[in-house]
């Protein structure tokens, strides 16, 4: 008898909150994908928020002064940080997708070496440029 | 549209975005930082210098490429996300076509807007 399987293989959220014997780039992909909801939400409310400059300055002075205090710099800053991470690891996954930065293909030899491996150096630099710019945006946002 | 298609166009929008949204949260963001390196704008929060970049031809038609690519790239990694939670067939195209609708009249909102805004006329 024929019997329905489905997709075993997706996780669904369950594969966010896991890397599990995955190393590292999992993780990113999870953060990726927060990082991803987080922009886009934010940037809905944008488009709407912005369109009020359409209207004259008294407007925009209203809707500026709905969206100030901590809680919106400190939710603007996060969007900030997420766009940094999102962005260069974004650079990194199409790269991947071009299969750079991967190793050419040859016959396995022992000790075998991952092209999850070869590329982990590009997933450390994107986490360092991240982090940079997180600090330099840090300095904007709250000591200037 | 192929599946495949639609996937690089999502990589590609991610790209522009990538120069595109770098520009505006340098901008936006780094704003201390591009003034001591003789650049940028300052109070960029003010209606006066809002205005000043939506009348430029070049800041109208960025907000409007901005806004078009950000919008294909957001609602389809969303979509990616949801069919990734083994969603019925059915449920698949509802969540396309909801998606679809959205993405097109936030599009022709906010494209709305830049424009009103390019050709605003202070009293």
């Amino acid at each position: 008898m024929e019997q329905k399987q489905g997709y075993r293989h997706k996780l669904g959220l369950l594969g966010w909150l896991s890397g599990g014997r995955y190393g590292i780039e999992r993780y990113a992909y999870s953060l990726h994908r927060l990082c991803g909801l987080g922009i886009l939400t934010y940037f809905i409310m944008h488009i709407f928020v912005t369109a009020t400059r359409a209207h004259g300055a008294v407007a925009w002075d209203g809707a500026m002064a709905s969206v100030t205090g901590t809680v919106f710099k400190l939710g603007e800053f996060l969007v900030f940080g997420a766009f940094a991470f999102h962005g260069l690891n974004g650079i990194r996954l199409v790269l991947t997708e071009l299969g750079i930065f991967l190793g050419k293909p040859k016959m396995p030899d022992y000790p075998y070496k991952q092209s999850t491996l070869r590329q982990r150096p590009v997933l450390l630099v994107v986490m360092v440029l991240a982090a940079i710019l997180v600090l330099i945006g840090g300095w904007d946002f709250f000591v200037q | 549209m192929r599946e495949s298609t639609a996937w690089y166009w999502f990589l590609f929008a991610g790209l522009i975005i990538f120069v595109l949204l770098g520009l505006h949260m340098a901008i936006m963001h780094l704003d201390e930082l591009l003034l001591a390196l003789g650049t940028g704008y300052a109070n960029v929060l003010t209606f006066s210098s809002v205005l000043a970049r939506s009348k430029q031809t070049f800041f109208m038609i960025s907000y409007i490429i901005l806004l078009g690519v950000a919008l294909y790239h957001g609602l389809y990694g969303l979509r990616t996300i949801l069919f990734e939670l083994n969603l019925k067939s059915g449920l698949q195209r509802l969540v396309t076509a909801v998606l679809l609708v959205a993405g097109v009249g936030l599009f022709v909102f906010g494209s709305y807007a830049a424009i009103a805004a390019y050709l605003f006329k202070m009293n």
